[in-house]
C-alpha cells in the first residue's frame, strides 16, 4: 500500500499516509496502541473498506478499483483470522472448515480429503464432530486457522488472534502461524502482546495515530524502551 | 452452477429450517395465519356472491302476450323472445297453467266455477343471462310485436344488484387491507429470521463466498417454508370450512354453502402460490440488505 489515507464517514482520520510493502513469504507483526489504525489496514487489505486516498494492491487486485463481484475472489487468496474466532455456532468443526471450501465451488470428494488434512495440521482431527461451544478458546482459534488455510491462501491475515487467549495458548497459536509461514504462506499478524513479538525474530511494523513509526526486523519493544510505552 | 453446488444449496436450505427452528416456526405460523384469515374471508365472499347469483338467475321477467293472438301465434312469439341477446331461456306459460295455479290457491269451489282460463293471458317467463341489463332487455321485449305487457321484479333485482356491488367492494377493500397487513407482518418475521443469520452471512463473506452461494440456501429455505405454510393453511382451511358448514350453519340455518370439493383447487393453488412468493421474495429481499457492499 502506498501513501494511504483513510477517513471514515464520521470524519475519523484512521490512516494518515501509510506506505507498506509486504513480500511473498514474509512474516510481519503489526503492532500499535488500540485505535491506532491496525484493523483499518486489515479492512483495506480484505476490501471491506476503500482508501480515501492512496493506492492499495493485494495479491494482484487493485482495491481502489476492484469490482464488487471480484471481492470474493480476492478474499479467497486471503485467510483471515479474528480475535473473536467467528465460527458458525450451528455447524461443527468439520462443517465450519468445509463450508469455506464449498464456497469456492469445490467438489464434495475433494472437501472430504482436504478438511481432515488441514484439521490435522492444526491438531484438531479428534474434535472434528464437536461444535464451537464445546471447545476452548485456543481450539476455536485453531479451527479458524484451519478455515483460513483451507483454500490454500497466499496470505494469512490475523487481527489480534491471541487477544482472547492466555499466554500459553497465544504462544501456541503464534507458533502455528510461524509453521504455516515456514510452509510458504505469507503471514500478517496484528498483536498487542510485547512478549509474543519479542519471542519471534520477525519483521515488526509499528503504527501510532495512523502513521507508521517503526519498520524493522525483530525486537522492536526491547530496542527502545521509550517507544515500548506507546503501546497502551 | 454444478451439480454439487445445487445439492449443497438444497441440503443447506433444508437443514437451515431445523437449525433456525424458532424463526422457521414463527415464519410458518405467521404466513399460515395470514393465509387463513384471507382465505376465510374470501370464502365467505364467494359464498355470498354465489347466493346472490342464484337468486338473480331464478328471478324472471314475465311477458304477457296480446290476447287477440291465436294460441299458436302467441306461442310463436317465443322465437322472437329467444332472439334477444340477453335472454337465457324463455319458458312458455299458457293461460291454462296460470289458471290451474290460481285455482289451487282458491279455497272456495263455488267461486272457482265462475272463472275460466280466458281471464288470463298467455305468458312467457323469461330468464336472463345478465340481470344487470334487465331494464334494457325489458324494453326490447316490449318492442316485440304481440307483446302486451312486461313485468320486471324491479325491487328484487335492484336489491340483489346492490348487494352484489357492496359485497364486491367490501371484499376487495378487505382483502387488500389484509394483504398489506400480512405482508408487513411477514416482512418482520423474515427480518427476524435473517437477523439471526447476520453473523453467519458476515462469516461467509469473509471467507470469500460469492453472493449467490450465500443467498441460495436461504432462498431454498424460504421456498420450503412458504410451501409448508401454504399446505398447512390449506388443510386447516378445509377443516375449518367443513366444520363451519356442518356443525355450525346446518343445524341452525337453511343456508347451503358451496361444497369444499368445488373450491379446493383454487384455494390450494392460491395458498401454495402465495406461500411460494412470500417465502422466496421475502428471503431474497431481506438477504439483499446483508449482501450489499
Ligand atoms: N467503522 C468506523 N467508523 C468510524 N470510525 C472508525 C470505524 N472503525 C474504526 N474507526 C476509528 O478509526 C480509528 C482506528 O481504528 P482501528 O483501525 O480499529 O484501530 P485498532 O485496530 O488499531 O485498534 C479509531 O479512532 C477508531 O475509532
Ligand atoms: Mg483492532
Amino acid at each position: 500500500m502506498i501513501d494511504v489515507y483513510k477517513a471514515y464517514d464520521n470524519g475519523t482520520k484512521a490512516l494518515k499516509g501509510v506506505t507498506l510493502r509486504i513480500d511473498d513469504g514474509e512474516f510481519v507483526f503489526l503492532v500499535g496502541p488500540s485505535g491506532s489504525g491496525k484493523s483499518t489496514i486489515i479492512k483495506l487489505l480484505t476490501s471491506e473498506i476503500r482508501p480515501s486516498e492512496g493506492k492499495v494492491m493485494v495479491n494482484g487486485y487493485n482495491i481502489n478499483t476492484i469490482r464488487p463481484n471480484a471481492v470474493p475472489l480476492l478474499r479467497r487468496t486471503l485467510g483471515v483470522i479474528f480475535q473473536d474466532f467467528r465460527l458458525i455456532e450451528k455447524k461443527n468443526v468439520f462443517e465450519n472448515v468445509a463450508f469455506a471450501m464449498r464456497a469456492v465451488g469445490a467438489a464434495p470428494k475433494d472437501v472430504k480429503k482436504r478438511v481432515p488434512y488441514v484439521l490435522d495440521l492444526v491438531g484438531l482431527s479428534h474434535k472434528a464432530r464437536r461444535r464451537p461451544y464445546e471447545l476452548s478458546g485456543g481450539e476455536q482459534q485453531r479451527v479458524a486457522i484451519a478455515r483460513a488455510l483451507i483454500n490454500n491462501p497466499m496470505v494469512i491475515i490475523a487481527d489480534e488472534p491471541t487477544g482472547n487467549l492466555d499466554p500459553a495458548r497465544s504462544l501456541e497459536i503464534m507458533t502455528l502461524l510461524e509453521r504455516i509461514n515456514a510452509l510458504g504462506t505469507t503471514v500478517l499478524a496484528v498483536t498487542h502482546e510485547r512478549e509474543l513479538v519479542n519471542r519471534f525474530a520477525k519483521r515488526v511494523v509499528a503504527i501510532d495515530g495512523g502513521r507508521i513509526i517503526h519498520d524493522g526486523q525483530g525486537g522492536y519493544y526491547t530496542n527502545d524502551p521509550r517507544r515500548a510505552g506507546a503501546r497502551e | 452452477m454444478n451439480r454439487h453446488t445445487l445439492r449443497y444449496y438444497f441440503t443447506e436450505g433444508f437443514r437451515g429450517i431445523f437449525l433456525h427452528a424458532f424463526s422457521s416456526f414463527a415464519a410458518v405460523g405467521v404466513i399460515t395465519a395470514c393465509l387463513l384469515i384471507m382465505g376465510s374471508f374470501s370464502l365467505v365472499a364467494v359464498n355470498i356472491q354465489a347466493m346472490v347469483t342464484e337468486m338473480e338467475q331464478s328471478s324472471e321477467i314475465v311477458v304477457e302476450i296480446d290476447e287477440s293472438l291465436s294460441d299458436a301465434a302467441a306461442r310463436s312469439v317465443g322465437t322472437q323472445i329467444n332472439r334477444i341477446e340477453n335472454v337465457y331461456e324463455a319458458e312458455w306459460f299458457p293461460r291454462e297453467d296460470a289458471f290451474a295455479q290460481y285455482v289451487e290457491k282458491l279455497e272456495d269451489p263455488l267461486l272457482m266455477q265462475s272463472f275460466t282460463p280466458d281471464i288470463f293471458p298467455h305468458r312467457y317467463k323469461v330468464y336472463l343471462v345478465n340481470v344487470q341489463y334487465a331494464e334494457e332487455t325489458a324494453r326490447d321485449l316490449e318492442a316485440l310485436p304481440g307483446v302486451a305487457a312486461v313485468n320486471v321484479e324491479r325491487d328484487l333485482l335492484n336489491s340483489l344488484l346492490s348487494i352484489r356491488r357492496v359485497v364486491r367492494v367490501v371484499s376487495v377493500v378487505f382483502i387488500l387491507a389484509l394483504l398489506v397487513v400480512s405482508l408487513f407482518i411477514m416482512q418482520n418475521t423474515i427480518k427476524l429470521a435473517t437477523f439471526e443469520r447476520r453473523e453467519e452471512i458476515a462469516i461467509m463473506r469473509v471467507v470469500g463466498a460469492a453472493k449467490g452461494f450465500i443467498r441460495w440456501p436461504f432462498v431454498v429455505e424460504g421456498f420450503l417454508l412458504g410451501l409448508m405454510a401454504g399446505l398447512l393453511a390449506y388443510f386447516l382451511q378445509a377443516l375449518a370450512y367443513n366444520r363451519f358448514a356442518d356443525s355450525l350453519l346446518r343445524p341452525i340455518t337453511p343456508i347451503q354453502l358451496i361444497s369444499f370439493g368445488e373450491l379446493w383447487l383454487p384455494v390450494l393453488a392460491v395458498f401454495l402460490l402465495t406461500g411460494f412468493l412470500v417465502g422466496v421474495f421475502g428471503s431474497v429481499l431481506t438477504i439483499r440488505k446483508y449482501l450489499r457492499a
